[in-house]
């Protein structure tokens, strides 16, 4: 057995020994080996992916364990990529969580979050080695139901059930529609390899249509506008650490998807295709950050950021399509890579951010971003840890969201390579609602940590606040790092990343390797280099405080109390709240949120002058639900009274029913 | 060797010309209103004022707070060596592109915003507020004004976007160049915070925006943070100037040309000083929430800018 096999066995092995420890144990071990096993697993498969990052990777075919057929698994370059992802948040999380779920004890079941820990990243890592369709579909599923019971681990919150409800509805329903892709492909045949797929020449109709069922199935897992609506409600009542994996990873699955079906199976379509993906990424990045900033909620603000991400990714794959569909292989190679590299970057920063929301809930009791404040204070660490995420998501030099959504900007920029000037149109307008929508995160980022971490405690809870346990704080550093680290080494990754999109075959004319250390892309209208732009940062920022320091002007500072007109004391009631602070933007997008304000004002009956209370209560519209789903939800009751009428209760009836049924079938085989 | 030396007489050149722009736009603004203004040099006193004067921290305030003075100064500094001040192509013109300087200048604003919020001022918070929100609107127009300079020069680096105007003198007049150097023009009064959407001069607390973020740093902290935004306004007029109009720009680093390149850039901020000076005069401040229609005329014409681009290409 080769290493890479063997690692690949021991992968699979370590997350089968975490369910049973977990169902097995129970205590302080209980959370520990589980836990121990999962961030065990994950690193082996981390080292398994960066070993195939090059492409050979082992492939397996295996008897019948599956129902109709065995598994197929192959590790190929893209698999080697997202198994880098995989093993970077599941262990960072799988160890955040040991400390994370210490309250749990005695009140949810341990054994339950345990196992489905381990079956969660199993079902990852079983995904993106599949190598047929039966496979895929099989981890898919199991993926969305491991979720599923993590979801309702606190499952007597108000709204747990519910957002469990929305998630299984709609990731079903993208289920489905993967399902009828698959057999689209395949012909019929879900055990065909992709290989076999890749081999065989689809009909146009049979390709637009296997497309169309590929958006909606991926893009429900992803979150892309609108069918985003379960992501904002399923993530935040997770545990934050399953929330970590679920914006990190889970959802980067339809990212994965996406680039499996359209770019190696299908090879790639017509323009059209890639003006579709583009057109979801970009509606997705601006409509997810303009609801991130009316959010108080610190998780659900932060799974509303996911549907930007994942829009900013579908933006870099949309444009990579299209620019296939003209020819213009390095810009294609360009845009793809820049998706994929913004997908591991935001695995990080989401996974880190994620993670710094449960501490502060943890310490706090609260995920409503009004009731914390001064959290820096007792929690220095936590504080430190979500700032380096916030800067990362904001895109801010030199961290690695900035890496990649310097790359994401220059493949747009080559828009002005494709012929037709109506279709090349879309690209700068794409870059101004990335940019936008860029600006608008790092608006949001400044609320979300100002008003949490920053000034004084707001509640009583808040001020309680205490510094998280060290495993905690371990799963923390170790993402800030890699925000850190992947924001430096932007040419290497690229370049592995160029490689990865090679292996997949004939979509991409190679594009010439980036120098290590200056980011130039073929195909890029620039150059930059990172490395170089910290370097200037921290030298320059170094020498400000040491010229002041010989100039002689370091006299220490006094402390006093923050200005206020004269008034004598300072409650936390003054400082400025998040509502206030998205008020301005939440003029400016009027039409879109539709807000509605409701200001009840007591007056003292002796004088209006005298107010004895203000209860000031503001929603904005949530119109997607309305005006989407809820015809469909109606239509589908509907349907659903109909039907029920079969069910009479009646056993005869019943028997009727099978008789018929089975005639049915047995007319249908003869029939073909 | 000469080019190191060329980046860094830039950057000094920069960081001491940008209070005298300053002065000159007071000074001449002053003149326009029929007072007789402080000298040219006075926000060079100011400025020696504060950084020998006591600094007072709040008490509710974090390592934040005291961190963000040296984060924003140092952000502009890099800034000051990447952006083509007296000379293109630039050693380090391959370190940063447009992007890169428009993302390095968002995390100044984005850490002095963090500042606004960090001593618990309502004042602090609302500056910080509506700092982000104008940075936030701004950004497509940034991005649309880039896309229309890259598109001409086929690159986001300053060195060739500068040698292809260099090259074909025409460009200049070309519709999509003026419509993107007027939309840029109005993306330098809001990230500068110039009239009509800031005004720099104002005390009023509930019309402020830069001057309310900044309420609670005093001493060397202020006198940091006010130079470093002088020098934005001087890196955003070398923008203006040096990418639409780079004639006199040293495209060889010998000592001649720099000489050239000096005078060249001292005209060019002189104008748009005044101009500016001028522009500020005869317009009053724009309520807040009429700014993002300002804004959004910058930005058609930054669409309209890149439209043309591809239509004549």
């Amino acid at each position: 057995m080769s290493l890479t096999l063997t690692l690949l066995v021991l992968v699979f092995a370590g997350y089968g020994a975490g369910v049973v420890f977990a169902l097995l144990l129970s205590g302080a071990p209980g959370r520990l080996l589980p836990a121990g096993s999962a961030a065990g697993s994950a690193l082996v498969g981390l080292v398994l992916g960066v070993l195939c990052l090059g492409g050979r990777g082992p492939a397996v075919q295996t008897g019948d364990l599956l129902p109709i057929a065995g598994l197929a698994l192959r590790v190929d370059g893209l698999s080697a990529f997202f198994l880098v992802v995989i093993g970077i948040v599941g262990a960072t999380t799988a160890i955040y969580g040991i400390g994370y779920s210490k309250p749990y004890t005695g009140r949810y079941s341990l054994r339950l979050l345990g196992s489905m820990l381990n079956v969660l990243l199993l079902s990852l890592t079983l995904q993106v080695v599949a190598d047929n369709g039966l496979t895929f579909l099989v981890a898919w599923e199991l993926m969305s139901l491991s979720a599923y019971l993590m979801v309702l681990t606190e499952h007597d919150r108000p709204g747990t059930i519910r957002a469990g409800q929305w998630y299984i509805a709609l990731t079903h329903a993208g289920f489905a529609a993967l399902t009828a892709m698959f057999l689209l492909l395949a012909g019929g045949d879900l055990t065909a390899s992709f290989a076999g797929i890749r081999g065989t020449a689809l009909a146009p109709g049979v390709r637009n249509a296997a497309f169309v069922l590929a958006v909606l199935g991926f893009g429900a897992k992803a979150g892309v506008i609108p069918l985003h609506v379960w992501l904002p409600m399923a993530h935040p009542v997770a545990p934050s650490h399953v929330s970590a994996i679920m914006s990190g990873v889970v959802i980067k699955m339809g990212v994965y998807g996406l680039v499996r079906v359209l770019v190696d199976l299908l090879g790639g379509g017509p323009a059209w295709w890639g003006g579709v993906v583009l057109g979801l990424g970009a509606a997705s990045a601006l409509l997810g950050v303009l609801y991130a900033l009316m959010e108080h909620d610190l998780k659900r603000l932060l799974a509303f950021h996911s549907v930007e991400n994942i829009g900013i990714i579908f933006i870099g794959l949309g444009a990579g399509l299209m620019f296939h569909a003209y020819g213009l292989g390095a810009l294609a190679a360009l845009g793809i890579v820049a998706g994929l590299y913004h997908t591991i970057n935001h695995a990080c920063f989401k996974g880190l951010l994620f993670l710094g929301a449960g501490s502060v809930l943890h310490a706090t009791g609260t995920r409503n971003m009004e009731e914390m404040g001064g959290l820096i204070k007792p929690m220095p660490r936590t504080a430190l840890f979500f700032l380096i995420g916030a800067c990362a998501i904001s895109a801010l030099p030199p961290l690695n969201g900035f890496a990649s959504e310097w790359l994401v900007f220059q493949a747009l920029l080559g828009g002005w390579s494709i012929p037709q000037p109506e279709v090349a149109v879309i690209m700068p307008v794409a870059v101004a609602m990335l940019a936008l929508s860029s600006g608008l995160a790092a608006a949001c980022f400044v609320k979300a940590f100002g008003v949490s971490f920053l000034a004084i405690p707001r509640t009583a809870e808040a001020a309680a606040a205490h510094e998280v346990s060290s495993s905690m704080q371990i799963g923390m550093s170790v993402l800030a790092a890699m925000c850190v680290a992947l924001g430096l080494v932007p040419a290497v990754i690229v370049r592995l990343l160029t490689g990865v999109l090679e292996g997949l075959g004939s979509f991409l004319s190679p594009a010439p390797a980036p120098l290590v250390g200056r980011l130039s892309v073929s195909g890029a209208f620039g150059e930059i280099s990172l490395p170089l732009v910290a370097l200037g940062l921290v030298v320059l920022g170094g020498l400000v405080p040491i010229a002041l320091r010989l100039a002689g002007l370091n006299r220490r500072p006094r402390f006093s109390s923050t200005w206020g007109c004269g008034r004598i004391l300072q409650t936390p009631r003054m400082e400025y709240t998040a509502t206030a602070f998205a008020e301005p933007l939440r003029r400016v997008f009027a039409a879109l949120y539709r807000p509605t304000d409701d200001v009840t004002i007591d007056a003292h009956p002796g004088s209006k002058y005298f107010v004895q209370s203000i209860a000031y209560r503001s929603e904005i519209d949530p119109w997607f639900e309305r005006v989407i789903y809820r015809p469909f939800i109606a239509a589908l009751r509907v349907a659903a009274d109909r039907v029920r009428r079969l069910q009479a209760g009646s056993l005869h009836l019943y028997l009727v029913y099978v008789t018929l049924a089975l005639l049915a079938l047995l007319i249908a085989a003869r029939w073909r | 060797m000469m080019g190191y030396v060329l980046e860094v007489t830039q950057a000094l050149l920069a960081v001491a010309l940008a209070p005298g722009v300053v002065g000159l736009i007071r000074w001449m603004k002053a003149r326009l209103q029929n007072r007789r203004g402080a000298p040219i040099w006075q926000p060079y006193l100011e400025l020696r004022k504060l950084f020998n004067k006591e600094v007072v921290v709040s008490t509710n305030a974090s390592w934040l707070f005291r961190a963000t003075p040296f984060v924003v100064f140092a952000s502009i500094l890099v800034v000051t060596f990447l952006v083509p001040v007296l000379g293109a192509p630039l050693p380090f013109d391959r370190v940063g592109d447009l992007l890169v300087v428009v993302y390095v200048l968002l995390l100044g604003t984005f850490f002095l915003s963090l500042a606004g919020l960090d001593p618990g001022s309502p004042f602090g918070g609302m500056g910080a507020s509506r700092v982000m929100t104008i940075a936030a609107l701004a950004e497509p127009t940034v991005a649309l004004a880039i896309f229309a300079l890259a598109l001409s020069a086929g690159s986001t680096n300053f060195g060739q976007i500068v040698a292809r105007t260099l090259a074909t003198p025409t460009a200049v007049m070309s519709p999509g160049h003026l419509l993107s150097f007027s939309a840029l023009f109005i993306v330098t009064l809001a990230e500068t915070g110039r009239l009509p959407i800031d005004n720099p001069a104002t005390h009023l607390e509930l019309t402020m925006i830069h001057e309310a973020t900044v309420l609670e740093y005093s001493g060397r902290y202020l006198a940091l943070i006010e130079w470093a935004s002088m020098i934005k306004l001087l890196v955003f007029f070398t923008l203006l100037g040096n990418l639409f109009v780079p004639w006199g720009i040293a495209t060889t680093p010998t000592p001649g040309a720099l000489v050239v390149a000096c005078l060249a850039l001292i005209v060019k901020l002189g104008v748009l000083a005044v101009a500016i000076a001028v522009f500020e005069t005869r317009i009053a401040k724009l309520r807040l929430f009429r700014v993002p229609e300002l804004l959004s005329v910058s930005f058609v014409l930054g669409l309209l800018a890149v439209t043309s681009s591809f239509l004549l290409r």
